[in-house]
């Protein structure tokens, strides 16, 4: 299957691994990424916080190029990403007085056709080929899937079939063998884009997700947003000074567990550039002797 | 969404207790200012430009019993929609609040009456940006605006490395973070050298045309 790709910038810096891990699994599932060429920033929560025709016009110039490549889907694994250029697909169909001003903005016809596709509702549909797949299952690991905001909510983007209570990213982790947690936290918000301006928010908002997910048991968080990684793994030392734990709860992308359990390496999946260490968790998964020491060689060259 | 005739009229003859109600101004007065939505309102603008109605909410409070924010904030969204009926504009638009909301969009998902309350709060970000550049955001949010929005229209992309170095001139918060930058160099999560896109003058254009828009668009 041959998807367009919008990386957008995160995947190119913080969450390289997420681009890597992608990458890297993508022959494996017989999917065939194209980038789009010459993609601009989403424009992100400072463009809707400040210019809303700023905000549809950036994703519209992006969503054009694609669907000059000839595009069907465009892939954009980042839940800010996707909810910007789902957003932009969505306004321009709702309200036609849009089309105009955008038009004029981006120099181009504005997008009418091109579907954008997260990366969830992706490996949800692609949960049987997965689970056909496997290589190394997950028996009886315990996952807490955090959705956060964007690919759930407003119910226009929802890319996860439902707005309370989706089951698209647990539908993936039962694929690979393991089992998903029950918990509260999996649908608030880690306090996002404030990572840099308002960390003390952050760090209050992150924390109830990683203690809850502690709490029902969960061995690993699951996400599939480069800014609640960024919250949850990088800002996981401050939430253990807050809270007297260790920062010992692994934060994967979800790209990266299903390369896990299809059988890649850490190296392929850029588990070294974690700041919780994975190097526990898989060497468990490979249940050897001597697992954890190689396992966690592996990361730390990588790191 | 169309927006229904006579929505709101209801609130007419009941009291409500609540956001303040300024001395001498009776609820009665209160809903049918906000009931007619003609003339310069906030409520009319809120209208304008999005096609919302201000006077659906009936002050449930569902939104801000779900918004992770509430507790940082002094108007709570559905406080933001009763000062919008109220025409409290002053109030409003100079406080932080605003600025506090991280559009996780619950209020929206839940609101019972359709009032979206993350595309109402988002239009008043805009109308406190355009004219003045958003004084009275918190420094360090506005200044992360700045910043990554300069970034866009420089290279494209954000880069990274760039985004905070700016963001950091502007809040003067020069360490903070710092011990972030050897790790996250090591990681290979920070890219020293900025992607320029190609289509610059694309993106330029788009910035310039969408500034120009909001200039010409009508004074509320």
């Amino acid at each position: 299957m041959k998807l367009g790709y919008f990386p957008g910038c995160s995947l190119h810096a913080t969450a390289r691994e997420f681009d890597e891990s992608l990458r890297a699994m993508a022959p494996r599932l017989d999917l065939e990424l194209d980038e789009v060429e010459d993609w601009a920033c989403c424009g992100a929560t400072s463009a809707h916080n400040t210019n809303h025709l700023l905000s549809v016009s950036l994703p519209a110039r992006t969503l054009a190029i694609s669907e000059a490549q000839g595009h069907e889907s465009l892939l954009a694994p980042c839940a800010a990403c996707y909810s910007r250029l789902a957003y932009a697909r969505h306004a321009l169909e709702a309200d036609p007085s849009l089309c105009d001003p955008v038009k004029d903005a981006i120099g181009r016809e504005p997008p009418t056709t091109v579907q954008v596709l997260s990366i969830v509702r992706l490996l949800a549909d692609l949960a049987p080929r997965i689970r056909e797949k496997v290589a190394t299952a997950l028996d009886g690991v315990q996952i807490a899937c955090y959705y956060g905001c964007l690919l759930a909510r407003p119910a226009e983007l929802n890319d996860v079939g439902s707005v309370e209570a989706p089951t698209a990213m647990e539908d993936v982790v039962k694929a690979v063998g393991a089992t998903p947690v029950v918990w509260n936290q999996r649908l608030e918000c880690c306090g996002g884009g404030f990572s840099l301006s308002r960390k003390a928010s952050v760090v209050r908002l992150s924390r109830s997700i990683v203690e809850d997910a502690r709490a029902a048991g969960a061995a690993a968080l699951v996400v599939a947003c480069p800014m609640c990684h960024l919250n949850l793994d990088f800002r996981q030392k401050a939430i253990a000074r807050r809270s007297g734990e260790r920062a010992d709860m692994p934060v994967f992308f979800l790209t990266q567990l299903v390369g896990l359990a299809l059988g890649m390496s850490a190296t392929e999946l850029g588990l070294g550039r974690h700041y919780v260490s994975t190097a526990d968790f898989v060497a468990r998964l490979s249940g050897q002797e001597g697992a954890a020491e190689s396992a966690s060689e592996e990361i730390k060259e990588v790191g | 969404m169309p927006p229904l005739a006579g929505q709101g009229r209801c609130l007419e003859s009941v009291p409500w207790r609540g956001a303040p109600v300024s001395p001498g101004e009776t609820t009665l007065e209160v809903s049918v200012s906000h009931n007619d939505h003609t003339g310069s309102t906030l409520a009319a603008h809120v209208r304008q430009v999005t096609g919302l109605n201000p006077a659906r909410c009936y002050q449930c409070g569902k939104c801000s019993a779900g918004c992770p924010m509430a507790a940082e904030m002094d108007f709570r969204p559905h406080d933001v929609l009763r000062l919008i009926q109220q025409d409290k504009r002053e109030q409003l638009l100079s406080g932080e609040s605003l600025w506090l909301c991280l559009t996780c969009e619950t209020c929206t998902a839940r609101c019972p009456n359709e009032c979206d309350p993350a595309r109402v709060i988002d239009t008043l970000r805009e109308m406190v940006w355009r004219d003045n550049g958003g004084a009275g955001a918190p420094r360090h949010i506005r200044a992360f605006h700045k910043s990554f929005l300069k970034q866009i229209r420089r290279s494209g992309r954000i880069f990274e490395f760039g985004l905070v170095a700016g963001y950091k001139m502007r809040t003067g918060s020069l360490f903070s973070d710092v011990g972030a930058v050897p790790g996250m160099l090591k990681r290979g999560k920070l890219a020293l050298t900025p992607t320029r896109i190609k289509g610059l003058d694309e993106i330029r254009r788009i910035f310039d045309k969408c500034a120009a828009a909001e200039t010409d668009a009508e004074e509320p």
